[in-house]
């Protein structure tokens, strides 16, 4: 047996796994937690021998109102998503298809919003939606912020899948004189369908797990499962058990829903569209 | 049906212009073939007509409307593109209806054009399928329906043929041959092949980085090239060129040829005969012959160094090094001025 077959065979596998494990290990860890006593939960000779319970789970739902923070979370991030794609898709759009002189530039502008550190404008979003705009605590406010976060990374995303059409295809269907929103529904979206599904569930998993302004933007109208894991932080003594079953709940459904969407994500529709 | 006018056309990209004052006029039902190498600005030219390109400066019209600022699709003209673009989520059926459902055509008009475009092309039978599922050659008469469903007055073919193997693109180039005589529309077509051209052709326009080189009919363009560039660039194998004097000075003198010593004499591969060394007008060592069965391409090498091919009917007797004498007829030998090029006819 030569060297590269002892490589192929063992030391390769054996390095996935231990990065698969140590990436692994916090959640499995927090999903184990979950189960246990908030007593067990600190204790290191209990990691893997310990009674399940499910008490955190019920003690969860009945106690903390988990369901109302759910759906505040499915309300925020479906309508946050559904908005940064009303308003990503024409400027991707224009942007792919025709393009200025400034495209460039407005792209990387855009995205250098991201470098704008979050807390340095945590004083005026606070004061102003709260004293001012009185939308504090609102689904419209926690929307509004989400879509604004998502907005730079989701043009960029479907400016790439667009840019993927050919451009043969846009120009056949400006000689069939479709109309621009005609363009976009019935040429681009349909092929860019695979680009757009894997964008919007990429947008959707980031409202799903902000945490920043979720949780400072909110008290109890519009909170959501960030703020239940923030308000299970447990300043009067470590409730691992409890929040370990918070966290478990609050990133299962997402988790579920990339599980399923994994193979809608990878189809493309354009081959057999140019040779 | 209509004609295409072109008049002082220019297109730029920024500072650099492309195109450069192209005047042209394409009759009503005449079959128009753009030829060039790549980047001469023959695509463009065609995009221009289409509508997918802003013109810079200048006009076109069709038929008796100036188009600088008319859509593409309020032009009366259809375009198959080289790559077929083809809408890959759409079946056949609705790849060729797409176009009319935007004009708004009652549905069972559309059914009739749609299906009466699709049995001139033989695809019936794909209509319901997608592109993918297709070949190529079915792709590309997919994409001439779409074009012929709309009932342009001028159709336009960017390359149409360059993505199809050999024997499907003799096959198609025949089937745009007589859907030309069948329709009678005004066609503009493009492409690098000087075959295509040359079979397909009433007209053709020969390009060279963006400006027009010569216009004129398949044989007037082979017969009376006007410079060194389109007489190369149609024919195949390509002209022969040599200084003139390579010339035998009495030979020339007694065929009735006058030229000073730095013109450029063509002659093409074809037009010249074996003939002895007393009566040659050029000599040259054989270096290889290349024996197609039907005809022979023998390659020779000229004492001042050009290299020349002949046609020949049969491969000569010669071997690898021995000299051929050549001859030709007054008519068959073409005259350039050594400088610019410019034929001296």
């Amino acid at each position: 047996m030569n060297q590269k077959t002892i490589f192929a065979r063992f030391i390769r596998p054996s390095l996935a796994w231990a990065v698969a494990i140590l990436f692994f290990f916090p959640i499995f860890w927090m999903v184990f937690t979950s189960f246990k006593t908030d007593a067990d939960a600190v204790k290191p000779e209990f990691l893997f021998l310990f009674t399940p319970t499910i008490e955190n789970y019920v003690n969860m739902t009945e106690n903390y109102d988990y369901w109302r923070f759910a759906v505040n979370s499915v309300i925020t991030s479906v309508f946050a998503t559904l908005l940064t794609l009303v308003v990503g898709v024409p400027a991707a759009y224009a942007m792919a298809f025709d393009p200025s002189r400034h495209t460039k530039d407005i792209l990387v502008w855009m995205l250098s919003t991201k470098m704008l550190p979050a807390a340095a404008v945590l004083y005026p979003m606070t004061f102003l939606t709260k004293n001012f705009l009185g939308i504090f605590d609102t689904h419209f406010l926690i929307i509004v912020v989400l879509s604004l976060i998502n907005l730079p990374i989701v043009i960029w995303m479907l400016f790439t899948y667009f840019k993927e059409v050919p451009k043969e295809i846009i120009e056949a269907g400006k000689m069939d004189g479709v109309s621009t929103w005609g363009e976009i529904k019935d040429i681009v979206l349909p092929l860019a369908w695979g680009g757009l599904a894997s964008t919007a569930l990429l947008c959707f998993i980031f409202c799903w797990n902000e945490a920043y302004w979720t949780v400072r933007l909110t008290t109890t109208d519009a909170a959501t499962l960030s703020k239940l894991i923030e308000g299970n932080r447990a300043p009067e003594g470590l409730f691992f058990g409890r929040l370990s079953a918070v966290s478990t709940a609050a990133v299962g459904p997402i988790v579920v829903l990339g599980w399923f969407c994994q193979k809608q994500l990878v189809r493309g529709l354009t081959f057999g569209a140019v040779k | 049906m209509a004609s295409v006018t072109l008049q002082g056309v220019l297109k730029s990209y920024a500072d650099v212009e492309v195109i450069h004052d192209v005047n042209l006029e394409i009759e009503d039902g005449e079959f128009v073939v753009f030829v060039g190498p790549s980047g001469c600005g023959k695509s463009t030219l065609l995009r221009m007509i289409a509508g997918l390109e802003d013109i810079s400066g200048g006009e076109i019209s069709i038929g008796e409307t100036v188009v600088n600022e008319v859509a593409p699709s309020k032009r009366g003209v259809a375009m198959v593109f080289q790559t077929y673009a083809l809408y890959p989520h759409m079946t056949v059926y609705k790849n060729m209806a797409f176009g009319l459902k935007q004009a708004k055509l009652p549905a069972p008009e559309i059914d009739k054009r749609v299906r009466g475009a699709a049995e001139a092309l033989h695809i019936t039978d794909y209509l319901d399928r997608t592109p993918k599922a297709l070949s190529g050659g079915q792709r590309q008469r997919v994409a001439i329906g779409r074009a012929i469903v709309r009932e342009p007055e001028v159709f336009l073919f960017d390359e149409p043929l360059s993505n199809l193997d050999a024997a499907l693109r003799v096959n198609t180039r025949l089937e745009i041959a007589r859907l030309h005589q069948r329709l009678g529309a005004t066609m503009v077509y493009v492409t690098h092949d000087q075959v295509e051209a040359m079979t397909l052709a009433d007209k053709i326009v020969v390009l060279r980085d963006g400006r027009i080189e010569q216009v004129g009919s398949p044989i007037d363009l082979y017969e009376n090239p006007q410079n060194t560039f389109v007489a190369q660039f149609i024919g195949s194998p390509k002209m022969n060129f040599m200084t003139a004097k390579t010339l035998a000075g009495d030979v020339a003198g007694s065929l009735g040829i006058s030229a000073k010593a730095d013109d450029t004499i063509g002659i093409r591969p074809e037009h010249f005969r074996t003939t002895t060394a007393a009566k040659a007008l050029v000599s040259a060592t054989l270096e290889l012959v290349e024996n197609l069965g039907e005809y022979a391409l023998v390659h020779l090498l000229t004492e001042a160094g050009d290299e020349i091919i002949v046609k020949m009917d049969t491969p000569p007797q010669q071997a690898a090094g021995e000299m051929i004498h050549l001859t030709t007829d007054k008519a068959s030998l073409h005259q350039f001025d050594g400088k610019t090029g410019k034929s001296l006819a």
